[in-house]
């Protein structure tokens, strides 16, 4: 047989359908990422308050805007996902909770867990 | 490094549409990736209209229905027709899966099949194995002991002994884990993957097997056991209702258990 092209590669993410875990366990990742960049721009926004009552100010209404509070709740919601399948990792890595059965059930507990979490400190701010 | 998007010559183009005879009332369309080497050109879709109600229940059913009587050139293994080769493993519809236990009427509308992903195709449905089958053959599945066997029995085992194995005697090798694992698609020249880690772990809790330490030793390594981050891709889709994750888990737990001493 002549072979005149070489092997292509079978597709795969074009193709594979992540089951709910897969897909957390990406955001859980990007999560990572953005709370870690993120944390740049918190000791930024720090540094603004501190920096006197004029650009305190400006920080104020600045974060009145819808855009910024869906950026800062979004980081409050990443933070808590983060925690949460962070948890879920610690009891997996003891070996628990395996089942097939319970991983989509653990899953929604996990993004419901971190919705109640952000709630709470919405109601409380 | 992990590549996302595919190479040049793996893209996809479009293919032929075979229509089902004009008779068929019941009619499912089925999309198959195929790639012939003897030609220049990229894998391409061919799309088969296909008669259900003349067509066996389970996928494979359907794929035998078009080699047998729309389009012999298609490419594909099979061999038990029930589960047990492991030879019929494919992409159906974004989920690895055995074609032969999988039902056609488990899915709504289209079907798509696609070799298993992130592997060199031979020809259509066929994936290249050379590698899966070397890194299973790295982690020697066999008994290895230390002690001579005893001169008037073979190696017994007590039935609790037998029953830590069951989980993990049943895979079948078609390799629908790990060619399901992120990890497995960016380093799988390094990473073991899920299928020969849980085969890996079966050895490891083989009462009558003597050499664990080394075993545990060989592993212990941050590609071939570690690249596993819990992602659960492999326990989502094992056709057989296995559990990978949890067999690498537990190794994982035996090398802690191993340094705590």
């Amino acid at each position: 047989m002549v072979r005149k092209n070489s092997r292509p590669i079978s597709p795969h993410l074009q193709v594979y359908r992540l089951p709910l875990t897969g897909i957390i366990s990406i955001t859980h990742r990007m999560t990572g990422v953005i709370l870690s960049v993120g944390l740049i721009f918190f000791v930024y926004l720090l540094h603004v308050i501190l920096a006197g009552p004029v650009s305190y100010l400006e920080l104020q209404s600045f974060m009145q805007q819808w855009l910024a509070k869906l950026v800062y709740w979004g980081f409050i919601y990443a933070l808590f996902f983060h925690l949460c399948h962070g948890v879920r990792h610690l009891v997996w890595d003891a070996g628990k909770s395996f089942d097939r059965e319970t991983l989509n059930r653990y899953a929604l507990v996990e993004l419901t867990i971190s919705l109640l979490l952000t709630l709470i400190i919405f109601l409380f701010i | 490094m992990a590549e996302f998007t595919l190479p040049k010559n793996s893209t996809l183009i479009k293919g032929t549409t075979y229509k089902a005879p004009e008779a068929a009332k019941n009619v499912r369309r089925f999309e198959v990736y195929r790639w012939d080497p003897e030609t220049a050109e990229n894998p391409r879709i061919d799309i088969y209209e296909l008669d259900m109600d003349n067509c066996g229940p389970m996928v494979l059913d359907a794929i035998l229905k078009i080699k047998n009587e729309v389009d012999s050139s298609l490419t594909f293994r099979r061999s038990c027709r029930e589960g047990v080769c492991g030879s019929c493993a494919m992409n159906v519809n974004g989920k690895n899966t055995l074609v032969c236990t999988k039902a056609i009427d488990e899915y709504s509308d289209t079907i798509k099949i696609f070799p298993l992903p992130h592997m060199e195709v031979v020809k259509d449905l066929v994936p290249d194995m050379t590698h899966f089958y070397a890194q299973y053959a790295s982690i020697k599945p066999w008994i290895e002991t230390q002690t001579p066997a005893p001169s008037d029995t073979e190696r017994l085992q007590s039935k609790e002994d037998r029953e830590v194995l069951d989980g993990l005697y049943e895979c079948v090798l078609c390799a629908c884990c790990s060619t399901s694992c992120p990890s497995y698609w960016w380093n799988g020249e390094r990473y073991l993957g899920p299928a020969v880690l849980l085969q890996a772990y079966r050895w490891l809790v083989d009462s009558r097997d003597e050499n664990t330490g080394e075993r545990l030793d060989e592993l212990e390594d941050p590609f071939k056991l570690y690249r596993c981050h819990t992602i659960m891709n492999c326990t989502d889709t094992c056709p057989k209702g296995l559990n990978p994750a949890k067999a690498i888990a537990e190794t994982k737990k035996l090398l802690v258990q191993r340094k705590l001493g």
